[in-house]
């Protein structure tokens, strides 16, 4: 299909761009890779007044060492963020999901924070950003703001930004040694999106769970902490039955869709599985 | 198979057929030096979008489309009652029965819609976007009647009805029997019953459907993205009227079919009436959720199966109760589709008595028609899961129960129950191939393993010994089938002055790779290089005579015809090389594309020597005209009947569902091969379309009768990172009702497959009581199957995640996408 017709604007700079975004208004759409806008753009799902690209902007897409944290451009592509030393070595959970995304085509147009901004609940970042308590950095005319990955995800493809702030990049704290990470995606094809997924990240001491984070894709509306699980699998050894026992936990708090892929019921199931495994490939 | 490359010395004649050279059309298709149909854009073009019913059902109430008149770029709109004198109605070629229920369907919709997408009005407009946008602009006010969905029911008495002036939903009851099924039924000491569903699949070609056509004066020239220009041009005459002289058609690259481009499309009529009225070159290019809702679907069956059997496992008789969807209206072949399987249930085996019977059912659904396999792919899957349940019955092992019961290689030719003559097959060649690399011993010893330790990811293997019939078709048996046509095929062969050669073919090329196979086969016959023969095709004003492309018939029938060809041509150049050395015509031998007299080898004359004498035509023999071109029409005597073995091992993770495919192998006998490495990607494609039936693909309509698989991330399609790596080999059997001893290979792979994924799973299944998983196998299917749940039977739309939540919550497009 062919979207409604829209204004265009591609500015150079961030400061044009959150200038161009003040004077669009209410019904302007970033434009940051455009692999999940513009099909909803083509079924005339989202219907904006003006596009602004922000493509052109290079500064958007340096990854930096930020101290004891990372910082990584919203417009890095995924196939960016795979390849990027420090965030393989700081943040491999990020590295590891964002191999999941899709396939090699919109791995290399898709960007880290347009799917992030992005805020689709079946979308793999978002899990793994709540995960690693991200901190997302924001721009708008009126100046800069960090929002918490807790507070980021307010609702389905609804994120707590303004019309008129954009997404620059996301802080990643590091972790420290001793963590182990898996991304659990569970999809019926190498391209779906997933019907559940499991970002993990786990601390071990010696033969114990110091210290684990769970967060799960698609199981409401928007990403959700596993807090439940988390506590549970905190000290207990590392073992099948700690992770089994703890994963019974991975449904508080969930509000499962249900779809052609899945129903409600068997997300949960899922999620329990799916969690158990995560915990255990990442505590290996 | 392994594939050698560089085996072919260039133009060595009589080396070609049987050789896997790599297709000649690729480097022009893979390097997008192509046309399309959507890539021509004549001057002065204008572009229609359609506007489709929203409804199921309901009576159109009234269409005003003046607002969009008055859009800009806008040339033209227009609703169905805009064209109801002249849109004619939509053909249907095949009445099965004389009392077949065969509802009028106008191209554009103009008192009633009765499915979702159904075309109501249009726009035509100086672009593409115009037009689209101009659609928002059209008022239309529905009455909405109630949405027929469910099969059973609409049978019912008293059912909602999709074409009240019918008044009933069934089209027709087609019947056939033979042998004493009751008897069978009655005296078996084993029977079995089962209900299997074939859900509904949309055909996906890479390229979708498109038209453009142009008009000059009272001609037309109508291209078109079909497997069929020579049936489109008679039917679009037929339908409109326009004299079958006046219209060419004109098939240019065209990006795969799999029997979906076999169809007149409304939108092809449309765009033919268009042109005629606004007087200038009109074009129409289906979206993909367009082509989703609105290309014919195929399946889309249930069946009621009975098998009765004796206790050494040997088959009495197999009964087939079928309920067929047609969809709202009757198309091209739809109402035959089911009817081409009614041939294929008893498969490869032997059996006392079997009774088919398929009621066709009209439903407020997108119409149904031919998809790769074509009823035979349903047929195939009912016996084939059908033995694997005999055999769990009996405790024997799959291949036993096979091989006890099907048609020797020495008991060839075989009549069979259903009353075709198998002409030849070896299925213990095939198997035993396919058992050795398959290693089926050592997996069913894993197999054990698996169960013994309860592992939560149990292996089952599924074994599908398949037939099918291609080569379609003696035009006689279409005849008493009732079929509109018959199934003969078209060749010429036109030696030019220099001895270059052109072949003209009417079967039409969408992918299969003719232009590479049929040189194969002129330059072997005429001894000439292969990179002197160019193969024309797919326009009728260039090929004038075909039966198009479809059934896998192209070699069998197209091939063959070619290949008489060539055997005219050689016969003419014959007499006119007998004059040229003074020799008797019965002296000359033939070979490696020169004339020469026996026991003499070094006078001779080459092809190219007698093509330019009989060009120049100073010295011919009396009484020969100065051509060697020939042509010859094939119409077979019998189908031909390929068949293999086709193993699957799948491993299915008992704790979420999910299956893996761990090992495939497929052997296949398609008789005499011209291109091995073609008849390899053919049986790749296949397997996919039939695994992703077995896994993957259903077109599933909501209660209200809306298609929510409208976009690829709901209808799933799987990639080659979704496909195990094929083991695949065959066996030669040539066929005896041909020269060529050709067979066909088109759908084998997809016919084959589907039930050998589906037997892997249940195989892996059954120590948890289970014996089917209806398809697609899903992970909550087989999750659910493992729970003794049966339900949800149909996959049940709901908003969820991704692309796919947008598209289920699609009224609220403002809050769709949430900010970048």
């Amino acid at each position: 299909m062919i979207p409604a017709a829209f204004d265009y604007a591609r500015p150079a700079s961030v400061d044009d761009a959150v200038r161009v975004l003040a004077d669009a208004g209410e019904d302007a759409k970033v434009l940051a890779g455009g692999q999940s806008l513009m099909p909803l753009l083509r079924l005339r799902l989202a219907i904006p007044d003006a596009l602004v690209d922000v493509g052109r902007i290079g500064a958007l897409r340096e990854i930096r060492d930020d101290g004891d944290a990372l910082v990584i451009g919203a417009m890095a592509t995924h196939h960016q963020v795979i390849r990027d030393p420090l965030v393989r070595e700081h943040a491999p959970l990020i590295a590891a999901a964002a191999e999941t995304v899709a396939d090699p085509a919109v791995r290399h147009r898709g960007t880290f924070g347009g799917s992030l901004a992005h805020a689709d609940p079946a979308g793999d970042l978002p899990a793994v950003a709540l995960a690693l308590d991200a901190v997302f950095l924001v721009r708008s005319v009126r100046g800069e703001r960090e929002i918490p990955a807790t507070e980021f995800f307010v609702d389905w493809m609804t994120s707590a930004m303004e019309p008129d702030e954009l997404l620059v990049g996301v802080r990643v704290p590091k972790p420290g040694p001793g963590w182990g990470v898996h991304y659990e995606k569970f999809h019926r094809t190498a391209q779906a999106w997933a019907i559940v997924g499991v970002a993990c990240a786990v601390r071990r001491n010696g033969g114990a769970i110091e210290e684990a984070r769970v967060a799960l894709t698609n199981m409401g509306p928007a990403p959700v902490r596993a807090d439940g699980v988390e506590n549970a699998v905190r000290g207990r050894p590392v073992s099948e039955d700690s992770f089994r026992s703890a994963a019974e936990h991975a449904t508080e708090g969930t509000e499962p869709p249900g779809d052609l892929h899945g129903s409600p019921e068997y997300r949960s199931h899922l999620a329990t599985v799916l969690t158990s495994r995560a915990l255990a490939a990442a505590a290996v | 198979m392994t594939v050698q490359e560089g085996g072919v010395q260039e133009g060595r004649a009589g080396a070609e057929i049987g050789s896997p050279r790599k297709r000649s059309e690729d480097a022009r298709l893979i390097a997008g030096r192509t046309q399309w149909t959507d890539n021509m854009t004549p001057q002065g073009t204008l572009h229609v979008a359609f506007l489709r019913s929203p409804h199921a059902h309901a009576r159109i109430v009234r269409v005003d489309a003046s607002q969009a008149m008055g859009r800009p770029g806008v040339v033209a709109a227009f609703s169905g009652a805009d064209f109801a004198d002249e849109q004619g109605s939509l053909p249907c070629a095949w009445p099965v029965t004389d009392d077949m229920k065969h509802p009028d369907h106008p191209p554009m919709a103009v008192s009633e819609v009765r499915f979702v997408g159904e075309p109501v009005a249009c726009v035509v407009a100086r672009d593409k976007s115009a037009a689209f946008d101009a659609l928002d602009e059209i008022d239309i006010d529905y009455e909405p009647l109630p949405a027929v969905l469910n099969m059973d029911a609409a049978l019912a008495e008293g059912s909602d009805l999709v074409h009240d002036d019918l008044g009933t939903n069934k089209s027709y009851t087609w019947v056939f029997e033979n042998g004493d099924l009751d008897a069978a039924l009655r005296d078996a000491p084993v029977v079995i019953e089962r209900e299997y569903v074939q859900q509904r699949l949309i055909p996906t070609a890479m390229e979708p459907r498109s038209v453009l056509c142009v008009p000059d004066g009272d001609d037309f020239t109508l291209y078109s993205a079909t497997q069929i220009p020579h049936i489109l041009r008679l039917m679009l005459a037929t339908v409109t009227e326009i004299p079958e002289h006046r219209i060419r058609v004109v098939a240019p690259d065209v990006g795969g079919g799999f029997g979906s481009k076999l169809q007149v499309c409304g939108e092809e009529v449309l765009a033919l009436l268009l042109a005629r009225r606004l007087g200038r070159p009109v074009k129409w290019t289906e979206s993909r959720s367009e082509g989703n809702m609105t290309v014919h679907h195929g399946r889309d069956q249930i069946q009621r199966l009975t098998l009765a059997a004796e206790r050494d496992g040997r088959i009495r008789g197999f009964k087939a109760d079928i309920l067929a969807d047609m969809g709202a209206y009757l198309m091209l072949v739809t109402p035959g589709i089911p009817i081409l399987g009614a041939f294929m249930y008893n498969g490869i085996y032997k059996m006392d008595a079997y009774s088919f019977t398929c009621t066709g059912v009209f439903t407020t659904k997108t119409p149904t028609d031919a998809y790769r396999g074509a009823g035979r792919p349903e047929a195939t899957y009912a016996i084939e899961r059908m033995m694997d349940e005999l055999a769990a019955e009996l405790g024997v092992d799959p291949i036993e129960i096979r091989r006890r019961n099907w048609i020797a290689h020495e008991e060839f030719p075989y009549e069979t129950i259903a009353g075709l003559t198998y002409d030849s097959g070896n299925y213990e060649a095939a198997t035993d191939k396919a058992l050795e690399l398959f290693e089926y011993d050592k997996l069913r010893a894993e197999q054990a393993d698996r169960r013994d330790r309860r592992d939560p990811v149990q292996l089952g293997i599924g074994v599908s010994t398949f037939t099918e019939m291609c080569g379609i078709a003696p035009s006689r048996v279409l005849g008493s089938l009732s079929y509109g046509a018959g199934g003969w095929e078209h060749a010429s062969v036109r030696i030019l002055a220099s001895g270059k050669v052109e072949v003209v073919t009417g079967s039409s090329p969408h992918g299969q790779g003719h232009e590479t196979a049929w040189a194969q086969i002129a330059a072997d016959r005429l001894g000439v290089p292969f990179e002197d023969v160019r193969v024309l095709h797919g326009d009728t004003a260039i090929s004038p005579k075909g039966m198009d492309t479809y059934g896998s018939r192209s070699l069998a029938i197209g091939g063959v015809a070619l290949f008489s060809a060539c055997d005219k041509v050689v016969e003419k150049a014959r007499r006119v090389a007998a004059h040229l050395l003074e020799a008797a015509e019965q002296d000359l031998e033939f070979t490696a594309g020169r004339f020469s007299v026996r026991g003499v080898q070094e006078e001779g004359k080459t092809l190219q020597e007698v093509a330019l004498a009989t060009f120049a035509a100073h010295d011919l023999p009396d009484g020969v005209e100065p051509s060697l071109d020939s042509d010859a029409t094939f119409d077979p005597e019998n189908f031909s009947f390929p068949h293999g073995t086709h193993l699957c091992a799948a491993e299915v993770d008992t704790e979420t569902g999910m299956v893996h495919l761990r090992k495939y192998v497929a052997v296949d006998d398609v008789g005499k091969v011209i291109n091995p490495l073609i008849v390899e990607g053919q049986v790749h494609g296949g397997l996919a379309q039939g695994i992703a039936q077995a896994l993957y693909e259903e077109a599933v309509y909501d209660a209200d009768g809306n298609l929510t698989t409208t976009t690829m991330a709901d209808y799933l399609i799987p990639s080659a990172a979704d496909l195990p790596t094929f083991t695949t080999d065959r066996t030669e059997t040539p066929a005896t009702s041909n020269p060529m001893g050709v067979k066909g290979v088109g759908e084998a792979g997809t016919i084959a497959s589907t039930p050998a994924v589906v037997n892997a799973i249940v195989d892996a299944l059954r120590p948890y009581g289970v014996n089917d998983v209806p398809m697609p196998c899903t992970p909550e299917r087989v999750w659910r199957a493992l729970r003794s749940e049966t339900k949800p039977d149909t996959a049940e739309p709901g908003a969820g995640g991704g692309l796919g939540s947008a598209s289920a919550s699609g009224s609220d497009s403002d809050s769709a996408g949430g900010a970048q």
